[in-house]
């Protein structure tokens, strides 16, 4: 079967996409007091050290950084079977805090269910908001996002892959057609 | 991921890379068990059977809340005071369980193979939690857990494990485990203990203790089934303290960073001395703690099946 792939973001365009999240992350909190950004394994994390980085960048702070890793809150566990389980890794008491989720593609919202019932276990953030790279629409829960770098209507036969080279960094983002 | 066993009944069946998923996972489990709420909802609706013909209080204790920290409905049966009691066969009692639908059966039975027996007869996944002297195969999982996060690799490791080879399960495991992930397994015990053959296993046997510890990275001590082969096989517990017990003067002859460890209950000193077993070499309470993340990586990866992506 033919694949076609269209680079929808390129390595800028995901720099200026994740600056300018970053500046509503702040303008909505008013700054970094009590915030945290938790990104969901594996791409949100390593999107979320991003935003670290450029907020540190603009207010001169480091805002607390974990992962959560949702596989053991999955709720297709009885049809998928069992995948790796990675590391849930939150290092400080979420309880109080204002934590922004940080996923790489937003599609049926059931990860970020997943996310937020793994959240609750460990502690009683004071707000959950949602930041994604990409909105690609197609929701079967009730979620939306608080902060979108890009929104891509899509099909449901088509992928959207986001890459990331060896040290982490996001290069670019594409869009695959069956 | 591939991880292809409904059952585990053995080391002896699991490949490499079989053990290192199931280590990766139980590393990866550790994390909720220091949370506030040490739950996670993943097997809600299965139900796990722990059937044990034998009395235990680690493992079966280790397996319950393992089941429970994933969210599992855990029963547990135990036989005495049971229909075991009354004379039922292992055959009938399989059929009885398996008409209560449960997901999976924990089994420890005094006689070798009794979990391979229930497993051709259920429909359910079977785990060994310890057959005869046969495999403790989750007991191997959860010491190889252990000396992974002190040594950080197996390759080249020598481990050295001590006391009644013959009559135990845990040896059996950790000796499949070990040479199979490329350390070098050292068995020593008294003649009558070391089974004819072992060797073949791809250990190195001794019957000096102090050989077989010289230069250890890992000294394993094993306990002395005072209540079996107490009176037969040793002619007076305290010769064999002398002769094979673990003290802090043999263990000097071991690497400075050689860590000790026990799989409980331990005879303070019998197999070990309490000076050993308190100092800062153990790692006993670690293993222990190892296994709670050991059974629930077991009891997840077989409760799932096959991953379908």
């Amino acid at each position: 079967m033919a694949q076609s792939e269209t680079v929808i973001l390129d390595h800028l365009g995901i720099k200026r996409a994740l600056t300018r999240i970053a500046h509503e992350i702040l303008e909505r909190n008013k700054g970094v007091k009590d915030l945290a950004l938790v990104g969901i394994r594996s791409g949100g994390d390593h999107l979320a050290a991003e935003l670290q980085r450029r907020i540190a960048e603009i207010e001169g702070e480091d805002v607390s950084l974990g992962a959560v890793d949702i596989t053991l809150y999955r709720d297709d566990f009885s049809t998928r079977g069992i995948l790796p389980v990675g590391k849930t890794d939150i290092p400080f008491p979420i309880d109080g805090r204002r934590v922004v989720l940080v996923d790489d593609v937003l599609y049926t919202g059931r990860t970020i269910r997943a996310a937020m019932d793994a959240l609750f276990d460990i502690g009683r953030p004071r707000n959950i908001q949602l930041a994604v790279l990409i909105d690609r629409g197609h929701r079967e829960l009730p979620i939306r996002p608080d902060y979108v770098g890009r929104n891509v209507p899509t099909s449901r036969d088509e992928k959207i892959h986001v890459e990331f080279d060896e040290s982490l960094q996001p290069i670019e983002v594409r869009i695959l057609k069956p | 991921m591939v991880f292809r066993h409904k059952h585990i009944l053995g080391i002896e069946h699991l490949s490499r890379d079989d053990i290192q998923t199931i280590l990766d996972t139980a590393e990866n489990f550790r994390e909720i068990n220091s949370r506030e709420i040490k739950k996670v909802p993943t097997l809600r609706g299965k139900t796990i059977i722990n059937l044990f013909y034998e009395a235990s209080t680690r493992t079966r204790t280790s397996f319950e809340i393992a089941g429970k920290r994933l969210s599992a409905d855990t029963i547990n049966i135990s036989a005495s005071g049971s229909s075991v009691s009354k004379g039922e066969t292992l055959e009938d009692t399989a059929r009885n369980l398996e008409a209560m639908h449960p997901d999976i059966i924990v089994m420890r039975h005094a006689a070798s193979g009794a979990p391979h027996y229930l497993a051709e007869r259920i429909g359910c996944s079977v785990i060994n939690a310890g057959d005869g002297a046969h495999e403790h195969p989750s007991q191997a999982l959860l010491d190889l857990l252990t000396i992974r996060q002190h040594k950080k690799t197996f390759e080249g490791l020598t481990v050295a494990i001590v006391g009644d080879i013959a009559h135990s399960r845990v040896a059996r495991s950790n000796l499949y485990a070990l040479t199979r992930m490329g350390a070098k397994v050292r068995l020593a015990g008294p003649g009558t203990m070391i089974p004819p053959g072992i060797e073949r296993l791809g250990a190195e046997v001794y019957t000096d203790i102090r050989e077989a510890i010289r230069d250890a990275d890992v000294v394993m001590m094993l306990r002395i089934q005072l209540e079996r082969q107490g009176k037969t096989l040793l002619p007076t517990l305290r010769e064999y303290a002398r002769f094979y017990g673990l003290n802090q003067e043999n263990l000097k002859l071991a690497k400075g960073d050689a860590i000790v460890m026990h799989p409980g209950p331990m005879n303070r000193g019998v197999e070990i001395s309490s000076y050993v077993a308190d100092g800062n070499q153990n790692v006993i309470l670690e293993q222990v703690e190892n296994g709670v993340a050991v059974r629930m990586a077991l009891l997840y990866l077989v409760a799932g099946g096959e991953s379908k992506e």
